[in-house]
This record gives structure tokens, C-alpha cells and sequence, in this order.
């Protein structure tokens, strides 16, 4: 995807906190408008990152453009930012209206002009007959608004969130998600959100970035890393409960593993299909059982060897030949362990990734 | 034949249950008089006895008049309680060719502690925040300096601070002990700001950045708002350090602005004429008083301090 005008456009960004790469040659380009999630497990740089954006951490070498102006050296206020943390960081001494206003006094904004602000934010957010009280006085959620607050009256092109919904118990975390991007769409501003939680990955993001080790691993829409993951970290990384993997070999279109042969009729190969060793992965999703498995090209006899009802699913583990298998399926499925269970699944929904390059085949 | 099984079942139910009634219930019962509680509090008698009863003395023996005095029963309560020698050492008492008491030394430690007090605080609060929040280059090398600095026994470098403050024009003057006990107050100082800044939360540093604020603004706006127990714990170490101090005041004053510990002991050790052991014990109290007052005013302020900034926003 080529984007002629990016909002955000980093260029082989490079962080060192001495001997430790923390960013390696990191690129990515962030059209205006956009909504970029950058997921990774912690310690993978995600949060790096987004510093190195907002100007709290000075990069060892590349570049930063943001709006098509160069603020690799810029200070954090200059750089048409604002951002939300995780632990919301409201100042504590001041009320909510000292918090939203602090910015613009800063920037030495007119008194009408700053009170006109506070209270058109106050009013996207729902957040007016807060403002005299003191953060200490208010629930998390309404704390994490007043941040946002925060970012919103200073008129930025571009929002950074930090893991923002983390401290919130997932009641709050579900509710001020489906705010975020109602306030997304409403703003249309490009916003950048650091998260390591998949779920608020998929639904929020236009586009995601995974991240491990310093690296951006894939950036693709959330359909697109769902079902064609580039790389068997993602694959895994991606999904609740995670992919099931079977190891095996690959030539002329069979995947020979130890549960038997199986036929790749329908797979779409990335590239020449090669031979040689290779894993290969199915969601637990995509496994259908009983009488629907008569009707998928792959089927296995399986024996279930635990069960885990969620309510509205039913996930299983099935055994076959020593290999186990996560199923999901339908909650009112009755299934007991001991149980034969047939299974099958289609290897157009299946993906393969080499053995030794974890690369997408 | 079913229906009695079950009548029975629901009497042995019910018999289960009445042991669980009548069994422990509610908070467990302590017991006052064990063996830990005499353990712990006949140590802390025993201890605060040891403190109290030179205190005790020493109050006992300044209301007493010299006669009393010498009878030499020193724990026994005064038989006629009189203040004179407080008014004395407060006023009349002698020291070299000045017969003003202790007054004079009061004021003069007040005009050396209230301005060490503040700039100390006031350096050591801006060191300890650049420290903490704005890593320069060689930040760490200079901190590393700076709490050396605190193991330097203080004797070794009187004789070149004599010589520093003569260079400067400041040797036996009231600003050059100020100096010298705010430079001195430095390490401990320093480490202390450095260390309360380090443990409130990055992330409100970074948002003030974010939104604008610089070095100073961030100092006197965040900062210096959330810090105000640090700043108390500060004031009660210099003003009792500062206060108490005879060494630096010895050295580089002169008699006319001697602190009142300096004067104290030139009251007490003075060998012309008559011991007055209640105008001593008086004088003692009174010099002791000021740290011990601040204690008692700010150790409340403190515990509020704390209470109010353990609730973080």
C-alpha cells in the first residue's frame, strides 16, 4: 500500500539505549486519518515507538515526519501531538479544567479562547460536570476521558495512546473502546495506539502493526493479518485460543505430517510452492466437527480429550495419532472427554510457513 | 419408605449443624498479657525510661534554686519551683565579656539557619529534580560526585574552607557559614529530592512536556505541588542539622555572631566563679528547644503530606 500523502511517515528509525537495539530500521507510513495499532507483546518496542513519535525519546538515528514536516529534532509540544497514557498522568493538584487548559496556557493561548476549548472538549466527552473536581475524585474511566480531554483541546493533528485502556477492568475497557472510536470517526484525526491486547487491536485499528523485537513483523488491515499472516509469529500471535499447528513436510502439494497426508487442493501459496519442512496451521475457528466435517476435504478421527464451555462456544481439545487440536464449537455442543469426535477442516483456510524461516509459504 | 429416610436425613442435617453454630465465631480473642506484648512493650518502657530520665533531670534541676541544688539529691522533684534561671540564661548569663545570655546567640542561629534552610532546600529540590527527570550527559557521574561527597568526614576539610572563604572576603561572616552549610547540606539533600522525583510517575513528566511546559515550568507547576512531604522531611533534617551545629559555627564565625550552641557551651564550660547547674540545664533546654518545637509542629504536617500525596492522580 503506497501512500502518497502520510500523516506519519518514519523512516529507518533507529533507538539504542547502549548496547540494546530497542528500534532496528524501523519504516512505516501512516496515512492522514488513519487509525494504527501497533500490537506486541511487551518488550517488543511498541511503546518505544510511539516516545520516539511524541519527541520523549530522542531517536539514534532516522528520521520523523509528521504532517510532511521533519520533527526529528522538534520538541514534543511542537510536533502537533497530544498524547494518552496509560496511567492516565493527570496533573493531581489541579482540577479537571486546570488539567484540560494546562497545554494551551503553555502555549499562551487568549483566556476566552482557552475557556471556549476546555469546554467544547468537555462537551465531546461528556465531561462537563466534572470539570472543578480533582483527578483523585474521579473513576478510572472518567479519568482516562479527562486525558483524552487533555489531547483533544489542543487541536493536534495526531493523537498517540498508550495503552490507554490497560488499568480499566473490562467492563469500562469495552465501553471506552466502542468511545474511542466513535471519537475516531467523529475527529478523523490520524491516531496512533500502542496496545498488546488483540482484541482492541482488531476492533479499533484500520491498520495493524505487529511488532517483535524492534521490528515491524506486518502492517496490514486486521482481515488481512487475520487471515493471511505473514509470518509464524503473527499467525500465533493473532487469535484467541491461538492457531494449532502441525508439524509435517511439504512436497507437490501434500503436507505429509504425522496424522496423515494431507491434500493442499485450494491453498493459496505465497509464492512457488516449495518442498521441505514446514508447519502447518489452523484456527480452531476454522475446524469443523461432527456431522459438518463429513463435508470438508481434510478429516480426522479424533478422541476429545478436554472440554472448556465459554457459554456462547464450547472449546474442545481433540487428540489424533499424539497430536492435540483446539476446536471451537458451538456452546450448545454436548461432548464429553473419552468421546470420539470426527473432525475436518478445508486447507483453504489453513496456512503454511516454512520450518526454518517461519515465512509464510 | 422413602419419606422417613429423608426425615432422617434432615435431623442428622440439623445435628450437623448445631456444633457448627455454637463453635469459634466472630474476631479471634487476644490475649493482652502474652508473652510477645510483654516482650515489646517492657522493652519500649524500659528504652524510653533510659531517654526520659536525663531529660527529667535536667527539667527537674533548672527550676531549682542553686541551695536546693546542692543538697545533691538530683531526681527529686524541686521543692520550690522558681524560674530564675531561665530568665537568667535566657538574658543575664555571661559569656566572655557579653552578659546577655543566650539571646543573642538565638537570634544569631536563627539568622544562620533560616537562610541555609532555604537555599540548601531550594538548590538541592532543583539538583534532585534534573537528576531525576532531565537525564544529561555525565548526570550520573556528577550524582556519583555528589554523594561521595556525603562520606567526606567534615573535619578534613575545615582548614581549606578557612582559606577559601579569607580568598573571598567572607571568613567570619554570617554569609559565609550560610555557604558553607548549604554546600554542605548538598549530598543528603540532593539524594533525597533525587529520590522522591524518581518515584513519582514518569508519565506525568511526559505529559507536561507534551503539553508544553519546560524545565521550570515543570519544576514549579508539577513538581513542586506534589512534593510537599519531601520538602517537610528536608526542613526537619537541615534545621536540625544546621541548628545544631557547633563545629562549622566555631570555625568560621566570630563571638559577636557565635550561634547559640557555640554560646551554650561557652556558658556551660565557662571556669570563672560559681557552676550554676540550673542556669546550664536552663540554657541546655533553651537551645534544644527550637529543633524539638519544629519537630513537634511539622511531624503532623508531615503525616497530613503524606496522606495527601499517597492519593496519585
Amino acid at each position: 500500500m503506497h501512500i502518497t500523502d502520510p500523516s506519519i511517515s518514519i523512516r529507518n528509525l533507529k533507538l539504542s539505549f547502549g548496547a540494546v537495539e530497542v528500534l532496528k530500521d524501523l519504516d512505516l507510513d501512516v496515512a492522514q486519518g488513519e487509525f494504527v495499532v501497533l500490537l506486541g507483546s511487551s518488550g517488543c518496542g511498541k511503546s518505544t515507538l510511539l516516545n520516539c513519535i511524541a519527541g520523549l525519546l530522542d531517536v539514534s538515528d532516522g528520521q520523523i515526519f509528521i504532517g510532511g514536516r521533519n520533527v526529528t529534532w522538534e520538541e514534543p509540544s511542537r510536533r502537533g501531538i497530544g498524547m494518552v497514557f496509560q496511567s492516565y498522568a493527570l496533573y493531581p493538584q489541579m482540577t479537571v479544567e486546570a488539567n484540560l487548559s494546562f497545554g494551551l496556557k503553555n502555549a499562551g493561548l487568549p483566556r476566552d479562547e482557552i475557556a471556549r476549548k476546555v469546554a467544547e472538549a468537555a462537551r465531546i466527552l461528556q465531561i462537563e460536570p466534572l470539570l472543578k473536581r480533582k483527578p483523585a475524585a474521579l473513576s478510572g474511566g472518567q479519568r482516562q476521558r479527562v486525558a483524552i480531554g487533555r489531547a483533544l483541546v489542543r487541536d493536534v493533528d495526531v493523537f498517540l495512546f498508550d495503552e490507554p485502556l490497560s488499568n480499566l477492568d473490562a467492563k469500562l475497557r469495552a465501553g471506552l473502546r466502542v468511545e474511542i472510536k466513535q471519537l475516531h470517526q467523529t475527529l478523523s484525526n490520524t491516531m496512533i495506539y500502542v496496545t498488546h491486547d488483540q482484541v482492541e487491536a482488531m476492533t479499533l485499528a484500520d491498520r495493524i502493526a505487529i511488532m517483535k523485537g524492534g521490528q515491524v513483523l506486518q502492517f496490514d488491515t486486521p482481515h488481512e493479518i487475520y487471515a493471511r499472516p505473514s509470518c509464524l509469529y503473527v499467525a500465533e500471535f493473532i487469535g484467541s485460543p491461538s492457531m494449532n499447528f502441525i508439524d509435517g513436510a511439504v512436497a507437490e502439494g501434500i503436507f505429509a505430517a504425522p496424522v496423515g497426508d494431507i491434500a493442499l487442493e485450494g491453498y493459496d501459496f505465497a509464492g512457488p510452492p516449495g518442498t521441505g519442512p514446514a508447519r502447518l496451521g489452523i484456527r480452531p475457528e476454522h475446524i469443523a466437527s461432527g456431522p459438518e466435517a463429513e463435508a470438508m476435504p481434510v478429516r480426522l478421527e479424533t478422541v476429545v480429550e478436554l472440554v472448556e464451555p465459554l457459554g456462547s462456544d464450547t472449546l474442545v481439545r481433540v487428540g489424533v495419532q499424539g497430536q492435540s487440536l483446539w476446536v471451537r464449537m458451538d456452546g450448545q455442543a454436548v461432548v464429553q472427554p473419552g468421546q470420539a469426535l470426527q473432525v475436518g477442516f478445508a486447507p483453504a483456510r489453513a496456512h503454511l510457513f516454512d520450518k526454518a524461516t517461519e515465512a509464510r509459504l | 419408605m422413602s419419606e422417613p429416610a429423608s426425615l432422617s436425613a434432615t435431623a442428622a442435617g440439623a445435628d450437623a449443624v448445631a456444633p457448627a453454630l455454637s463453635g469459634p465465631r466472630g474476631p479471634r480473642p487476644r490475649k493482652r498479657l502474652s508473652r510477645a506484648n510483654i516482650i515489646v512493650y517492657g522493652t519500649l518502657i524500659v528504652v524510653s525510661l533510659y531517654y526520659l530520665l536525663p531529660l527529667y533531670v535536667m527539667v527537674v534541676t533548672s527550676l531549682k534554686g542553686m541551695p536546693e541544688i546542692r543538697l545533691g539529691n538530683i531526681f527529686a522533684p524541686p521543692m520550690e519551683i522558681t524560674f530564675e534561671p531561665w530568665v537568667k540564661a535566657w538574658s543575664e548569663a555571661c559569656t566572655g565579656l557579653n552578659c546577655d545570655g543566650l539571646s543573642r546567640g538565638f537570634w544569631n542561629s536563627v539568622r544562620i539557619t533560616v537562610p541555609s534552610v532555604v537555599l540548601s532546600i531550594a538548590i538541592a529540590s532543583v539538583n534532585g529534580y534534573a537528576l531525576a527527570n532531565w537525564r544529561f550527559k555525565g548526570a550520573d557521574v556528577f550524582f556519583t560526585i555528589l554523594i561521595f561527597g556525603a562520606f567526606i568526614p567534615y573535619q578534613v576539610m575545615l582548614y581549606p574552607i578557612v582559606i577559601l572563604l579569607r580568598e573571598m572576603g567572607l571568613y567570619g561572616t554570617l554569609g559565609g557559614l550560610v555557604i558553607v552549610h548549604s554546600i554542605f547540606g548538598m549530598p543528603i539533600l540532593t539524594l533525597l529530592f533525587r529520590n522522591y522525583f524518581t518515584s513519582l510517575p514518569e508519565e506525568l513528566f511526559k505529559a507536561a512536556r507534551v503539553d508544553g511546559a519546560g524545565f521550570w515550568g515543570i519544576y514549579f507547576r508539577i513538581m513542586l505541588p506534589m512534593s510537599l512531604p519531601i520538602f517537610v522531611v528536608a526542613m526537619i533534617l537541615q534545621v536540625t542539622g544546621i541548628w545544631n551545629d557547633f563545629l562549622f559555627g566555631v570555625v568560621y564565625t566570630k563571638p559577636d555572631i557565635y550561634p547559640m550552641t557555640v554560646q551554650l557551651n561557652n556558658i556551660v564550660n565557662s571556669v570563672q566563679g560559681v557552676k550554676e547547674y540550673n542556669v546550664n540545664m536552663a540554657a541546655t533546654l533553651l537551645t534544644g528547644l527550637v529543633p524539638l518545637v519544629i519537630y513537634f509542629v511539622s511531624g503532623k504536617l508531615f503525616v497530613r503530606g503524606i496522606a495527601a500525596g499517597a492519593v496519585k492522580g
